[in-house]
């Protein structure tokens, strides 16, 4: 279960019209995951498994790195294992990516969702699902833009990672990077994750890897989970990352002008209706067609 | 059989059998509860229709499962009325002349047969509209998707969910649009509600609107009369 952290002011909140209240501007926090430092321990799948209290099932063991095989409801956070050899440099690489929710500035999930409440970003950056409202419709993992929430199927709720929101509302950082021993991940302003970020880059691209960057996507106006990338150039490299990531425009087109046009074509309809009503009248049988429908049988077909 | 009921004034004519009027009714009030549960997700400002179900996560699990009994009603009501539904030459003329039917001026128009094209449009349009629904509605939910997908041996990519989700809340505005019309043309010709209540017309209403149908029933006497479906 994932619960509304008070200690934060909401800055959007799922299928809700009205005004939220004004929260005052807080800092914007970011995880980065410094690709180039993690080790592939799951240290940090463990640290979340544990903070969490999720178990997931133990699964068949089909001779790769990956375990269990996929994101699930028990698993929010999965190390995913590429091996490249990279043709420039002429070695292997081996590329590990954390992946799991990147809380987006501009949530795909919290777009598609329909039930009030039931996915907020709260005013620091953080996107929470908030399982009491959650009604498990599974919209989120259409709105998605990462492929990160998965619905339970024993409660019918959706979860994903929180970004430890219960630990950074009594002022903690996230499990996973208070147990990462390379300090591949860390925890701070945004700000600072960014300033952090530049230095790595800056030393990576020294060690030659000269398309070294931060992934901090546009087309979400930024994620509060960033990587450091070897290969910023070649994002899908890390197990499929996106290389452009945004809101579907199915997405935006069904919960944009679609439900606009909709309700507007229902009303259209109904209006109609009640118009054509007032103009034509009710359309009346006659008593003149009762008696024709008598002689017609009268005088047999 | 075209008879007088004891303290009718008008001669009554059988439309519908009993069990034809039960199976529109199972599909109206499907149809019906799949509209409310549904709108309830299209838009926020229609959320609270929810509560009417017992809550989001009711009315998310019912709305999938009424979907199936709609289908299977459906199916009912297709096979029963399909024939009647076959388009014929004079529906053209009536399209043709679709002014002189919203004008209630029966006399310009083509003696109709059991269905209207109007009808018959209703019948093929939904026809389409509720298999397209069932199928996308499949896509959109997790449980029956995970179903379908265990036993045909595919996955659907996020993306066909999308699609399925855009297609869904569109067909489902067009075939609640059709319905609107549908009830409304109940309404406006007098008389048609019995129909589907105590499966009887008036002989008069039949003359006015369905004239060949008329002749057809009239036609039949005496040699056993049955309901017409
Ligand atoms: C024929 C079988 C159908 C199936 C299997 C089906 C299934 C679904 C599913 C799984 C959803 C997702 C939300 C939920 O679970 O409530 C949904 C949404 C919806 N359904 Fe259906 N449905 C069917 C028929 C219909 C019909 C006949 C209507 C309209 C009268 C309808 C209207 C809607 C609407 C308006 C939505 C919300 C779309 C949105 O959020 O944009 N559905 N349907
Ligand atoms: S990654 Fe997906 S689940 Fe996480 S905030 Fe972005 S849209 Fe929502
Ligand atoms: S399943 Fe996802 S989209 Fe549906 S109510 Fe829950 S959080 Fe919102």
């Amino acid at each position: 279960m994932s619960q509304l952290q008070p200690a934060f002011g909401l800055s959007k909140r799922s299928a809700t019209t009205a005004a939220l209240p004004a929260a005052k501007p807080a800092v914007q926090v970011a995880k980065l995951i410094d690709v180039s430092k993690c080790i592939g321990c799951k240290a940090c799948q463990v640290a979340c498994m544990e903070w969490n209290d999720l178990r997931q099932d133990i699964e068949e063991n089909v001779g790769v790195y990956e375990n269990p095989h996929d994101l699930s409801p028990n698993a929010w956070t999965l190390m995913r294992f590429t091996e490249w050899e990279n043709p420039e440099r002429g070695q292997l690489e081996w590329l590990i990516r954390k992946d799991g929710c990147m809380h987006c500035q501009d949530p795909g999930c919290l777009k598609a969702c329909p039930a009030p409440g039931a996915i907020v970003q709260y005013s620091n950056g953080i996107v929470d699902f908030i399982s009491a409202n959650c009604i498990g419709c599974g919209y989120c993992v259409k709105g998605c833009p990462f492929n990160s929430p998965r619905i339970s199927t024993a409660d019918n709720k959706a979860y994903k990672c929180t970004l430890c929101s219960d630990r950074v509302a009594v002022g903690q950082g996230p499990a996973c990077a208070k147990a990462c021993p390379t300090k591949a991940i860390t925890f701070g302003t945004k700000d600072d994750m960014k300033k952090l970020a530049a230095e790595r880059v800056e030393d990576l691209k020294e060690r030659g890897y000269s398309k070294a960057g931060l992934y901090d996507p546009p087309g979400v106006q930024g994620t509060h989970v960033m990587y450091v990338l070897h290969h910023l150039d070649k994002p899908a490299l890390y197990a499929g990352l996106a290389e452009n990531p945004r809101i579907s425009p199915l997405v935006e087109v069904w919960k944009g002008a679609g439900k606009y046009a909709g309700l507007a074509l229902l009303g259209i309809t109904a209006a109609f209706g009640v118009v054509h009503h007032l103009l034509a009248g009710a359309n009346r049988v006659t008593e003149e067609d009762e008696e024709n429908a008598e002689k017609l049988r009268g005088g047999g077909a | 059989m075209t008879e007088h009921r004891d303290g009718e004034a008008h001669m009554q004519v059988p439309r519908y059998s009993g069990s034809a009027r039960i199976n529109h009714w199972i599909v109206a009030v499907s149809f019906v509860l799949l509209m409310i549960s549904g709108l309830a997700l299209f838009h926020p400002s229609l959320f609270w229709l929810t509560g009417l179900f017992g809550g989001g996560p009711t009315a998310r699990w019912v709305h999938p499962w009424l979907g199936v009994v709609l289908v299977v009603g459906f199916l009912g009501l297709f096979l029963r009325f399909f024939a009647a539904n076959l388009p014929e030459r004079t529906d053209w003329v009536w399209l043709a002349r679709l002014r002189h039917v919203l004008a209630g001026r029966e006399e310009y128009l083509p003696e109709v047969g059991k269905y209207n094209a109007g009808q018959k449009f209703v019948f093929w349009a939904q026809a389409v509209l509720v298999m397209v629904m069932f199928v996308t509605g499949i896509g959109l939910w997790p449980a029956g998707l995970a179903y379908f997908e265990e036993l045909l041996g595919f996955k659907a990519t996020i993306d066909q969910r999308r699609m399925a989700a855009v297609i869904h809340a569109g067909s489902a505005v067009l075939t609640i649009a059709i319905w609107i019309i549908h009830v409304y043309a109940a309404i406006w010709v007098r008389g048609t509600i019995s129909a589907m209540t105590r499966g009887t017309v008036t002989g008069g209403w039949a003359w006015r609107h369905h004239r060949k149908w008329l002749r057809k029933e009239i036609g039949k006497e005496p040699g056993g009369p049955q309901p017409a479906e």
